[in-house]
């Protein structure tokens, strides 16, 4: 039977302890029970208003770098944002970049929920469920980063979502009580959970789509597009799991 | 085999089965663990660890041959992002029209060990998916930069944004003329061909795309609403777009087909669901909600049109779904499975009883065939078509080799390869290369054959667990890859157009392969499948018998004699030659009764029996 590979655990537990990890390399991989857990003094506040934790500490040196061409627009007029700096010609915008920013936030919560499934006694609906938001959603940080690497943005890691509000995130307070349930308890309460936060998803591609001249980069585009069609699915799904518990 | 455009379609009638008491979760997990039991992936895979590059990458290759890659034309020739990649390929005599999302070439393949440019057209369109019909070459443009002028910069006023159908004159490939862009609320991500079974000269675009509406404020009519019973809702219908092949100029979006209406989200488990499915506790406004949730446009739909049927791979469902009245499609069914994250494409065996879909699980950028992913994710699914028009699931299947972090992967488009008696089907994986698929046996699909290059980016340094640090990758891989008068063709996003030839090995004899290459089209869109027809000739009539031989189908002493038997009749001719083959046929026709395989022995006595009808 091929539906539990230990070989392939081993090579899931090894690449997402390297995704969840901002040092280059995770060398003992830890199991998803001894994962790190947050530090609530460092989560982000529960407002959901967009935050992009570009703190000098905490930038890469490849982040945050300001392009110094002819024309480029500089916008530091939200107070708590990084300033983000479009060079002059390129397809994308502010709103774009931030989408990309925001959603490697979102998206590096939503992991950090699914490794909590393992050790919580989840069912294994909701555990097969988690290992498949987990494995698609580390993917596509990765995606987000390089393209912010490439765009010479400032790029978030995989913890920025302690220091990030995003729609759809969960606060300090929901992520302690998740953390703490166990069994049907857990199954109900990520159920509940990571459908505001898909739908919170949703609402960052709406926005995005709603932004002037944003999802042009055909990149993000694609990227919209698809966070858009496989969260709309697992909401639904998520929402007859939710009914159909016991 | 004929064209589309030229085959006569008889309507049929098929019992309506928009029923809202369908079987609820036929299938549980238990069920689906059963679905196969393909190794995967195979530690010792030739393709496992290929050396990286762009154009000079390590190959691995089994059952075929690279004849030629013929790269990107200049202006295409550029790495960023996917920007300038190569997307999906259409056929018409000895020209392949491929596109691209900065536009698309038509190459002429004459001679397919050297492929030569015959235009370039450059025009912002993703992601450009190509059909021709006639002179009309059809392109899907659904991005938000994609402009009514073709121009780059993206779109600054609302009026310049083009998401639709463009058409282009194409009577002369040498200068493609655009001359009209059909705009639609959804765009097109994909789109497919129907042509009219009645009216001459009328074909229909059925036009995908999983994005939502474009404000009206854009596009006047256009709404992004809610409500799937909404008739004025852009979401949740198929756009039908109608052409008259003389008056392309006019080509309109005719009507919405709402073929999505009672649909809710796929049941965890897998299975059917339905309007009628209950959810403990859920009153009618939580069903509402419920149904908001469940698909609202296809992602690409595969027309058999002469079976009147098309399969719609929809988001979270498979359908299926009658199209012998082009204007009004009607669902027979729908199938969900939670384990697919995005129902993409499909494709039906000849005889319409079986169909295989795909899943684009992670949309086809992300590297999704590493060992550590499943096999029942972002692979391919076989369903059987019951004569009561309903799915049943019967097995998964994925490349089965561990591709790079490199590597985008995931199953992606293919068609049928035309060797009578059995189901194969060539497929395009990305990254993970191209690669040809038995599905006779719907609950055993198998690989017989591959060709895979290495990754297109060398992995970082000593840091190949830590992609967080890796340079931005290369998307890049085979789009599709379809079998098209005798070759495989396979759209390279990144390196151009691959053009191989398939060798005869132990799962596919010469026989098989002349018999495949005796079938030629004029015109092949591979979403728009035409019906396979073989001419009578020997290599048709050996390709059973060898099948027979490799499955011990038939006693040996019986599959010896007719060898025999074959190769003294074609030594003959005229007269002599009908009457031994009528005699053959005559005994094969009692070979039958006590085969292990009888079906395939009928089949082998009736190809005797029209080889000898037609000798002259």
């Amino acid at each position: 039977m091929v539906f539990h590979r230990d070989l392939s655990l081993i090579c899931l537990v090894a690449v997402l302890a390297a995704c969840a990890t901002p040092a280059p390399r995770p060398t003992p991989a830890p199991s998803p029970a001894s994962a790190p857990r947050p530090t609530r003094a460092t989560t982000a506040a529960p407002t959901p208003v967009t935050a992009v934790g570009a703190s000098p500490t905490t930038a890469p040196v490849t982040g945050a770098s300001v392009a110094t061409a002819e024309g480029a627009h500089h916008h530091h007029d939200m107070p708590g944002m990084a300033p983000i700096t479009i060079p002059a010609g390129v397809l994308y915008t502010e709103a774009d970049v931030r989408f990309m920013q925001g959603m490697i936030a979102h998206h590096a919560q939503a992991v950090h929920m699914t490794r909590l499934a393992s050790s919580a006694g989840a069912s294994a609906r909701v555990l097969r469920l988690a290992q498949k938001i987990d494995l698609s959603q580390a993917g596509e940080i990765v995606l987000m980063q390089e393209w912010l690497r490439e765009y010479e943005q400032f790029v978030p890691d995989t913890s920025s979502w302690r220091s990030m509000s995003m729609p759809g995130m969960l606060t300090t307070d929901d992520m302690a009580k998740l953390e703490r349930a166990r069994g049907t308890d857990f199954d109900r309460m990520f159920l509940t959970l990571m459908i505001r936060h898909h739908e919170g998803a949703l609402t960052m591609v709406a926005d995005l789509y709603a932004s002037p001249r944003a999802a042009q980069e055909v990149d993000i585009s694609v990227l919209a597009n698809d966070v858009e069609s496989t969260q709309t699915a697992e909401i639904g799904v998520m929402k007859l799991m939710l009914a159909e518990l016991p | 085999m004929r064209s589309n455009r030229t085959t006569s379609h008889t309507p049929r009638t098929v019992a309506t089965a928009f029923v809202a008491t369908l079987a609820l979760c036929t299938l549980s997990f238990s069920v689906a663990a059963s679905l196969n039991a393909q190794t995967y992936p195979s530690a010792t895979d030739p393709r496992n660890n290929l050396k990286p590059g762009l154009m000079d990458a390590g190959i691995a290759l089994k059952g075929m041959r690279l004849l030629s890659t013929a790269p990107k034309p200049a202006p295409f020739d550029s790495v960023r992002g996917l920007t300038f990649v190569n997307s999906d390929l259409a056929f018409k005599g000895n020209l392949v029209y491929q596109g691209n999302f900065a536009g698309f070439s038509i190459w002429d393949v004459s001679n397919p060990a050297k492929p030569v440019m015959v235009s370039v057209v450059p025009c912002i369109t993703s992601q450009g998916d190509p059909s021709i019909y006639g002179n009309l070459l059809f392109v899907s443009a659904e991005g938000g930069g994609n402009r009514n002028d073709c121009a780059k910069g993206g779109v600054s006023a609302p009026a310049d944004h083009m998401a639709g159908v463009r058409i282009y004159d194409v009577s002369n490939p040498r200068v493609p003329k655009l001359i009209k862009n059909v705009q639609t609320c959804k765009g097109s991500h994909t789109h497919t061909l129907v042509p009219s079974p009645t009216e001459m000269g009328v074909v229909y675009l059925y036009v995908s795309g999983s994005q939502g509406a474009r404000p009206a404020t854009e596009l006047g009519g256009c709404k992004n609403g809610s409500d799937p019973a909404d008739e004025s809702n852009s979401l949740f219908r198929l756009d039908v777009i109608k052409v008259n092949v003389a008056r392309p100029q006019d080509a309109a979006v005719v009507t919405g087909a709402r073929i999505f209406t009672g649909l809710g989200p796929a049941p965890a488990r897998g299975g059917r669901t339905s309007a009628a499915r209950p959810v403990a506790g859920a009153d009618s406004a939580e069903m509402a909600q419920l149904m908001a949730n469940g698909p609202r446009n296809c992602h690409d739909v595969t027309s058999y049109p002469e079976m009147g049927l098309l399969a719609g791979a929809c988001g979270s469902y498979g359908l299926l779904v009658d199209i012998s009245n082009p204007e009004r499609p009607r669902r027979l069914d729908a199938v969900a499975d939670t384990n697919f994250s995005l129902w993409h494409t499909a494709v039906f065996s000849n005889d319409g009883k079986k169909v295989v879909f795909t899943d684009e699980w992670g949309g086809g950028i992300s590297p999704n065939c590493q060992s550590m992913h499943p096999l029942e994710m972002g692979g391919n699914t076989t369903l059987a078509i019951g004569a009561d028009k309903k799915f049943k699931q019967h097995a998964y299947f994925k490349i089965p080799t561990a591709q790079t972090a490199q590597e985008n992967c995931v199953s992606h488009n293919g068609s049928l390869i035309p060797v009578p008696g059995r189901d194969i089907m060539v497929q395009g994986w990305y990254q993970g290369g191209v690669n040809l698929i038995d599905f006779t046996d719907n609950d055993k699909p198998f690989e017989i054959g591959y060709f895979d290059r290495g990754p297109v980016d060398v992995p970082p340094a000593g840091e190949v667990d830590a992609p967080v640090s890796r340079a931005r990758g290369t998307i890049g891989g085979s789009w599709g890859a379809y079998w098209y008068n005798g070759y495989i063709y396979s759209s390279e996003m990144a390196r151009g157009l691959d053009i191989l030839e398939l060798l005869p090995t132990e799962y596919l004899s010469e026989n098989e392969l002349a018999a495949a290459k005796l079938v030629m089209m004029d015109e092949f869109n591979p979403q728009a499948q035409p019906r396979i027809t073989w001419p009578a000739a020997f290599p048709v009539v050996r390709s059973y018998l060898d099948q027979l031989v490799r499955g011990s189908g038939l006693a040996t002493a019986r599959t010896t004699a007719i060898a025999q038997a074959l190769t003294a009749a074609e030594r003959q001719s005229g007269v002599a030659r009908r009457a031994a083959l009528r005699e053959l046929a005559g005994q094969v026709d009692s070979d039958a009764a006590g085969a292990k395989d009888a079906e395939r022995v009928r089949m082998m006595a009736s190809a005797i029996r029209d080889l000898a009808n037609a000798t002259k």
